[in-house]
């Protein structure tokens, strides 16, 4: 017999039954559609006098960071609490426990309290994944090692979608250290899976051996992409990178990767920029590209806690199977 | 909803129309002219349909009100996902977009829905427009009121009342949505 409920069953959008969200690859066309549309919902909310909803009520959230990362955490833990979630922050840094034990212990103490969600992020790839294996409650990568980091590239392709109604056929550059970037790895991968063409742009040091099986262009110099880019994607420059001898000096980087005011006119009117933050103004690009009408920057930042209201969303809901 | 949709039926299951076009058409009429005999007039009247159905059904008694009174009522739209009491058991839904034409404060509310059968989405409704804002009342209207209620809720404007079994289903079709006007009470 049908039931109310079977005609709901019917109606769930693609991204419903995700168990965990862990890499860009693992997700669908039409997964990746269901979160964008979803988050479009979460993104007209924020407008409203009262930003909360009651629909994760006695659900409990926790953000268990064992990196650094205030921008992302305080985004999931924004997105949590507006769909009623209690939220719990554990921030396991500096702990003298060796790590690889220290994340399942930390896991079996969060199993055991009964959490729905885990956000982690965690400087060893693959971390999300384990952590899958000890504990029933949903996990979401937050940033692991140099693998991945699956929202920050959703609320990029939302940024994206937003501003050109679409992913289909754009061309996005993403410039700079993608060896060590999981925000490209995640990125290319969705823009990728949603039809849009990228072009890998850096120096060989900086950009993985593996990038020939990439599906996406490659190319050392910069000046040559940046007429057919509509999206022009800095990844950011990590400091520490320096010392490792990847760059020469934070000054060439700037003169051979870095958008300036000269390179910015060199964009096809309606291109775009982005940039995922925080920003070394001056190396990856100069205060008046950040400032630039054109520039997204601030946008990625906003659509980031719709975003991933949207992944919470389509996750939680639901008994699990 | 309550009403299934096109393909959610066999093509075998036993049908019976119970409301064609144009009684469907006379019973929006009714509905709007007992809307305006309750309020005496449409002055600070808002109408507010809930997803999917209910906001061609908002848009026709906006319609009719306008012709019978040549007084223009706002016209919203509603979704009560998020709201719902049956996420957990059930899981997400797919998510329509909410708008409210006007501030609600100090106007009267009326939900406008298709069917009406355990009162939870109604319920939903009632949270989502406080959510919004503290109107000076909230009112029901449903093209179809089945029966079955799980909540204390009742309708003001009934289209028809639709004694029915909880086996069966009730199926609302629109123009704007499904090409064409019917109800219909399918058991499958």
């Amino acid at each position: 017999m049908m039931t109310q409920d079977q005609i709901a069953l019917d109606e769930r959008p693609a991204g419903a039954g995700l168990s965990h969200l862990l890499d860009v690859d693992a997700l669908g066309a039409d997964q990746i559609t269901a979160i964008l549309d979803a988050a479009r919902t979460f993104q007209q909310l924020a407008a409203r006098p009262i930003k909360k909803v009651p629909t994760l009520r006695g659900r409990t959230v926790c953000n268990l960071f064992f990196e650094d990362s205030t921008r992302t955490r305080v985004s999931f833990e924004i997105a949590a609490k507006r769909l009623s979630a209690d939220v719990l922050n554990f921030s396991a840094k500096g702990s003298s426990v060796s790590k690889g034990e220290s994340l399942k212990d930390t896991a079996l103490t969060l199993q055991a309290m009964g959490v729905d969600a885990i956000v982690v992020r965690h400087h060893a790839a693959g971390a999300p994944h384990q952590l899958t294996r000890w504990v029933d409650a949903h996990v979401l990568n937050a940033g692991d090692g140099r693998h991945q980091h699956p929202t920050q590239a959703l609320l990029d392709l939302f940024t994206i979608r937003e501003h050109f109604g679409q992913l289909d056929g754009l061309h996005v550059a993403v410039i700079g250290d993608v060896l060590h970037s999981r925000v490209a790895r995640s990125l290319v991968q969705g823009l990728r899976t949603m039809s849009a063409g990228v072009t890998v742009v850096g120096p060989p040091t900086l950009l993985p051996l593996a990038v020939g099986q990439w599906d996406v262009d490659v190319s050392h110099d910069l000046d040559p992409v940046l007429g057919k880019a509509d999206v022009v994607y800095l990844l950011r420059v990590q400091h520490e990178r320096m010392s490792e001898q990847f760059i020469p000096s934070v000054r060439e980087y700037a003169r051979l990767w870095g958008m300036d005011g000269r390179r910015l006119r060199r964009l096809s009117e309606h291109a775009v920029i982005m940039h995922p933050g925080p920003m070394n103004r001056g190396v990856e690009l100069t205060a008046d590209v950040a400032d630039a009408p054109n520039a997204l920057i601030a946008r990625q930042v906003a659509n980031g806690v719709a975003v991933r209201m949207s992944c919470l969303y389509l996750m939680l809901g639901g008994e699990r199977a | 909803m309550t009403s299934a949709r096109a393909d959610d039926a066999a093509p075998s299951a036993p049908s019976r129309t119970v409301l064609d076009a144009d009684a469907i058409r006379r019973a929006v009429r009714r509905m709007a002219h007992e809307i305006l005999e309750r309020h005496a007039g449409a002055a600070d009247l808002v109408l507010m349909g809930v997803h999917t159905r209910g906001v061609p059904l908002a848009r026709r008694l906006a319609h009719d009100v306008a012709q019978i009174e040549q007084a223009t009522v706002p016209v919203g739209a509603l979704d009560v996902a998020l709201y719902r009491d049956d996420y957990a058991r059930i899981g997400p839904r797919p998510l329509e977009r909410t708008h409210f034409p006007v501030d609600t404060e100090g106007r009267t509310v009326v939900l406008v829905d298709d069917v009406l059968y355990t009162g939870r989405t109604v319920r939903a409704a009632m949270e989502a427009v406080i959510a919004e804002g503290r109107p000076a009342a909230i009112e029901l209207a449903v093209l179809v009121d089945r029966g079955h209620r799980e909540l204390p809720v009742r309708a003001d404007y009934v289209g028809k009342n639709l004694p029915t079994s909880a086996g069966e289903v009730v199926r609302v079709r629109l123009e704007e949505h499904d090409g064409v006007d019917a109800v219909s009470i399918e058991r499958p």
